[in-house]
């Protein structure tokens, strides 16, 4: 399905992402993790065509996709949702509004300028957000919400894209644990239930292991570890993370059970 | 089972309802914006049939003349282009007069901007009461022309450049005075406070707590001011206050045949807007976003 050729981005004489090389067959979840600056931002800008490769190539479904242009790269990205970690919305909009914006590639820059979209979008658009449990915020400007619910107003913005593939980079890094859980939650249900194919950056090691059918690690630019997240041991963890003998995953964690851990190692020690 | 259904059921029923009035509220929002765009369209069409109708000539059949004037520069100027460069030294000593007496006026009306725009803010003001004061004198200072100050002054000066300059200076001070406003407005009280601690009077805590925040943002604003001052006293030449716009109104009038003189004018003017919008822009870039930019 998607297949990525050592792909390279290099930034001056500083290369970003070293000879990506990656084949996802089916949709699955799949986590990118990594510590920041290991290049998994990047990796994914470059997914999504919001910056070029300077080198490789990618593939979805025999298509290549890193050299379109113009209409056809605005076209690839309204199939290859993104998510970001600040949700970027527009704050001064209304819920419904964001959520439409992501039909603006298929329909004409004259009706949208004056927010005239159909009727069925507008309902399509309301019905993803029930989804999400928050249908009541519709109204509301986007600024209004809490960050847990701004994430899942991106989420349903990326859904009304009808994507083929959801990239999210670090989408639960400025929430809460609680609702950390929510939006990871929220992705993994739609990835079982609408058959999406879903990338997350994510910069903790137990989301990934939790949600995820598949991780890849990547260190300086390069992937070094991709495989089932039971292979992803503690050992391969310090190695992703070049950390040493004191690393411990309880303190990167945000899940709220893995503080009772912690805290029940803190007694036994 | 029936629970389930019944839950489902519910559920479908306050879905409908958030469209509904969604829908309603979106119905309601296109109808004003559909009633906005038709008032403003049939004010444009009237207003400029009214215009077109009080016009010595018509729009539509002046229209296609629109290039005459220039082009007939153009023909004049390069017919005696040999004589261009002596034209352009020329009337040096005029720009020069004309950029000194947007930098003197920048520098008055900016300071006068200064001290206005601290006693017109809530919360830094040194008489609260006095700020609508302040302020309506900023409104008339920014509302009379910089041409009609000047002809006045004029009046009673005789020609020159200082009646040019106390106009521009009087503009100046209302225009940023209102900018450098807004900018304090926005400015952190927690030191001015600090100082007020210490026992600083007014004019002391302004200097040393509310300048540091805001001088680059000020300093911004004046460059931008200097630029359009510029402009404004190439204009006030027209009227009798020297530099460049005397010279441009005497070699741009039909007829005499100087249009050389004033083809060096424009190239002369051009060249020093260009110059100082280049100068300030890169200046200014460096105050807002650092020394680095």
């Amino acid at each position: 399905m998607l297949e990525l050729k050592s792909l390279t981005k290099r930034f001056g004489d500083k290369t970003a992402v070293d000879a990506a090389t990656f084949t996802v067959d089916r949709p699955m979840m799949i986590g990118i993790i990594g510590r920041s600056g290991a290049g998994k931002s990047t990796l994914l800008r470059m997914l999504n065509r919001l910056s070029d490769a300077s080198d490789g190539e990618i593939l979805f479904e025999g298509r290549e996709i890193s050299s379109l242009k113009g209409a056809a790269r605005r076209e690839w990205q309204s199939r290859c949702a993104m998510i970001f970690q600040q949700f970027n919305l527009v704050p001064r909009m209304d819920v419904v509004s964001n959520v439409l914006h992501g039909t603006l590639n298929r329909r004409s820059t004259f009706a949208t300028m004056f927010n005239l979209y159909p009727q069925e979008d507008i309902h399509k658009a309301i019905e993803i957000l029930d989804r999400l449990g928050i249908a009541e915020q519709a109204p509301k400007r986007a600024e209004a919400l809490s960050g847990g619910q701004q994430q899942r107003v991106a989420i349903a913005r990326a859904l009304m894209q009808d994507p083929s593939i959801i990239l999210a980079d670090e989408p639960i890094a400025s929430l809460d644990p609680m609702n950390a859980q929510i939006v990871m939650d929220a992705l993994r249900r739609i990835h079982e239930e609408d058959g999406r194919m879903v990338i997350a950056n994510l910069h903790t090691l137990d989301t990934a292991r939790r949600y995820c059918d598949r991780v890849i690690g990547m260190r300086d630019g390069r992937i070094v570890f991709d495989g089932r997240p039971d292979q992803l041991t503690t050992g391969v963890a310090r190695d992703i993370y070049g950390a040493g003998a004191d690393f411990s995953e309880a303190a990167t964690s945000t899940a709220i059970e893995t503080l009772d851990q912690s805290n029940e190692n803190l007694v036994l020690a | 089972m029936t629970d389930a259904t019944l839950a489902a059921a519910q559920q479908r029923q306050t879905v409908d309802s958030i469209q509904n009035s969604y829908m309603a509220q979106v119905q309601r929002r296109r109808l004003y914006g559909g009633l906005t765009l038709l008032i403003f369209v049939v004010l444009m069409v009237s207003g400029f049939n009214v215009a077109d109708d009080r016009n010595a000539g018509g729009f539509w059949d002046g229209l296609h003349q629109i290039g005459d004037y220039p082009a007939e520069v153009l023909a004049e100027a390069w017919e005696k282009r040999a004589d261009l460069p002596a034209l352009i030294v020329e009337f040096f000593p005029a720009l020069v007069e004309t950029i000194n007496i947007a930098a003197v006026s920048t520098l008055i009306g900016a300071a006068a901007g200064l001290i206005l725009s601290l006693l017109s803010t809530r919360g830094l003001a040194r008489w609260p009461r006095l700020i609508p004061v302040f302020r309506r004198s900023m409104d008339i200072m920014r509302a009379v022309p910089e041409i009609v100050i000047a002809l006045v002054l004029i009046f009673v000066l005789a020609g020159g450049p200082v009646p040019a300059m106390i106009a521009i200076a009087i503009h100046t001070a209302g225009a940023l005075g209102k900018m450098f406003s807004e900018v304090a407005e926005n400015a952190d009280l927690k030191p001015v406070e600090g100082l007020a601690s210490t026992g600083a009077n007014w004019s002391q805590r302004m200097w040393l707590g509310v300048l540091p925040q805001v001088a680059p943002n000020y300093l911004s604003y004046a460059l931008l001011r200097f630029e359009i001052n510029i402009r404004a006293s190439a204009i006030l030449g027209f009227v009798g206050a020297g530099g460049l716009g005397y010279e441009l109104r005497n070699a741009m009038a039909w007829g005499p045949g100087r249009f050389d003189e004033a083809a060096a004018i424009f190239i002369l003017l051009f060249g020093t807007i260009v110059f100082f919008d280049q100068i300030s822009s890169r200046y200014r870039n460096r105050l807002t976003e650092g020394q680095n930019a």
